[in-house]
């Protein structure tokens, strides 16, 4: 490809310019990427600040300040070549972003694989009115992600994407818009407060900051020491609830025909959209605090996405509600059949925690004795069946299910009667063969 | 959809074949293809391999330095290799698939037995491969890759020539029934 081109086109021209339907970054990225290496030498100083201060006693302040000279130049042009040569486009079935100043690199991510779209701001990014975009699709880098933008260019972006990745005729897609939203769920801050407080690792964390160094100041009586560890563990209590408070404000849930969007935050921001088709698990999770208020915590699983948590905490009843929005034609069965008695005997105690239900849409398995968890997978997403059997399950005619779905995780029905787990995984296999039928087209709107 | 390989003229021939074929695999229970004794050879050889230089050092060193009645300790690499020839045996009579209508069924383990079914539909990728000493015995692993990274469909020691035909058979059928994720 090079060879044909370096011929008629001079490479610096090949590299820089803008080709047809190329677009820039917002300009204010370049004070964002500006910072590295700024942040290669912090880090060097940080990593060895012994070396770092001897080595900053020996020079003048003279040469400090040349080097200052230096190095802010040097900063600066780094942040403009960067964002110089950053270009992307959106092509009929491709976003394709080309970058790099030395070594190039050009990605094209394919729109009707797209898992879900993220439109985030960061705190100082919100100030400066601008966002960053992702798109995630299996097998892209996190560097991929279009940072930044500008806000409202952002927003259009992601529905001219998204209305490409559902199949509108390339001419309209620009044309489409955002597609309408209809709000299904809004988490008041007063209930994320008492779930957050309802949580047991917040306890014991803050549990373990008052006792750890209570029993050091009795064994040193030494403040320093005491301090050096009240005060990394009080700060890890803290930042773990209030990093989740605020991460997860105003958690509002929407239903838009180019499927499900997430907007959330208190400082940062965080737009997610996944269109439909696209969740491979829901997890319904009940920590045991929440049982007495019947709260549940909905967490979703999607291929090559890190977006995790449907909902943070909801009633049971709307939370369930929600599931079947996002999984269209699955009912979250109420009723889970046990593992028989003599589970008790290779698993004593938590055999009662474990239960599976199959319904005509979703395999349902659910573990876990005080916090309960239940993991719904459609049949048209299970990827392969697993019978498993260890010599101890075999003596009292025992065996295991492990259903694993598209985005890496599984889903196992643990001790089973032997007969029902080999019937179950011959009617498993039949079902998520024929389950894809009925599943929607990739392009959804197609 | 990547598939390792891709299904060329000749698989059109074969298909009206492998559709009879599979037409009367379909309906009742699967049929299940062993493993060729290659493998097991090769295993056997390579236990035989590490524990009969170790009876012998274990037999004549202490035989010589402390005394005849010592030897007796080359009886335990001994007695590990009989167990293991045994162990060996049993575990590649357990490996065992079967390819079906629309799935492949693997099945393997004596101790712990595991029971895979991979639809042909969910396969992203067929890989053979055949290192250094599986080659000098003629022998090649046929492993499917699902878009589930826990997926753990590997038919270890086929011959080569079964190998490439499975490979083949899967692409074609995966192709047939592709569906995304």
């Amino acid at each position: 490809m090079t060879s044909a081109r370096a011929g008629s086109a001079p490479k610096a021209h090949d590299g820089a310019g803008l080709r047809p339907g190329e677009r820039r970054l917002h300009p204010v990225t370049p004070f964002r990427r500006a910072w590295a290496p700024l942040a290669v030498v912090f880090g060097w100083a940080v990593h060895d600040p012994d070396q770092t201060q001897r080595q900053l006693d020996r020079l003048a302040t003279t040469t400090l300040l040349l080097a200052l000279a230096v190095l802010v130049p040097a900063a600066a042009l780094y942040g403009f070549l960067s964002w110089w040569f950053t270009h992307f486009s959106v092509t009929e079935s491709e976003l394709r972003i080309r970058t790099g100043l030395l070594f190039r690199r050009t990605a094209h991510i394919r729109l009707e694989r797209l898992q879900a779209v993220d439109v985030t701001q960061p705190l100082l990014a919100r100030i400066a009115g601008v966002a960053k975009l992702r798109l995630d699709v299996i097998g892209v880098d996190k560097k991929d992600e279009l940072a930044y933008l500008g806000q409202s260019e952002a927003r259009a972006l992601r529905a001219e994407l998204l209305a490409r990745a559902a199949g509108f005729a390339p001419e309209t897609a620009h044309e489409v818009g955002e597609a309408p939203s209809r709000g299904l769920l809004r988490v008041p801050p007063g209930m994320l407060a008492v779930s957050l407080a309802l949580t047991a690792a917040t306890w014991v964390t803050l549990l373990a900051a008052l006792v750890v160094p209570a029993l050091l100041w009795l064994a040193t009586h030494n403040l320093w020491t005491v301090l050096a560890t009240a005060l990394p563990l009080l700060g890890a209590a803290g930042a773990r609830s209030v990093g989740r408070f605020a991460a997860e404000y105003d958690w509002t849930v929407g239903e838009s025909p180019d499927g499900l969007r997430i907007d959330r935050g208190l400082l940062d921001r965080a737009h997610e959209t996944v269109p439909p088709g696209r969740v491979q698990t829901v997890r319904i999770v009940q920590p045991v605090l929440w049982r007495r208020r019947d709260w549940v915590r909905v967490q979703l699983e999607v291929a090559g996405s890190s977006n995790s948590v449907l909902v943070p905490v909801a009633p049971r009843a709307l939370a369930e509600a929600v599931v079947t929005r996002i999984l269209p034609g699955v009912t979250v069965p109420a009723a889970l059949s046990r593992p028989p008695r003599r589970a008790g005997r290779c698993l004593p105690l938590w055999w009662r925690g474990h239960g599976l239900a199959v319904t005509e849409t979703v395999f349902a398995a659910r573990h876990g004795l005080l916090g309960r968890r239940l993991a719904l997978v459609p049949h048209a997403k299970v990827q392969s069946v697993r019978l498993t059997q260890g010599p101890w399950a075999r003596l009292h005619g025992l065996a295991s299910v492990h259903v694993d779905n598209g985005a890496g995780g599984t889903v196992s029905a643990r001790l089973r009667d032997a007969d029902e787990a080999a019937e179950l995984l011959r009617a498993q296999a039949d079902r998520s063969r024929t389950g894809r039928r009925a599943a929607p087209p990739d392009r959804w709107m197609a | 959809m990547e598939l390792g390989s891709t299904a060329g003229g000749t698989a059109a021939e074969n298909d009206g074949a492998g559709a009879g074929e599979r037409g009367a695999v379909g309906e009742g229970a699967p049929v299940w293809r062993a493993l060729p004794p290659g493998l097991l050879r090769v295993r056997r050889l390579v236990l035989a391999l590490w524990l009969v230089p170790a009876a012998l050092a274990a037999g004549l060193l202490p035989g010589m330095l402390a005394g005849p009645g010592w030897a007796l300790f080359a009886l335990l690499p001994l007695a590990a290799l009989a167990w293991g020839w045994v162990l060996l045996g049993r575990n590649w009579r357990s490996w065992r698939y079967a390819e079906r209508a629309d799935d492949l069924l693997i099945s393997r383990g004596v101790l712990w037995r595991e029971e895979t079914v991979v639809p042909y539909g969910r396969m992203q990728l067929v890989e053979v491969t055949s290192g250094p000493v599986e080659r000098r015995f003629g022998l090649a692993t046929v492993q499917l890759h699902t878009a589930a990274a826990a997926t753990d469909a590997t038919i270890p020691g086929l011959v080569p020539a079964e190998a490439e035909r499975l490979r083949d058979h899967l692409t074609r059928l995966g192709e047939a029934r592709s569906a995304g994720l």
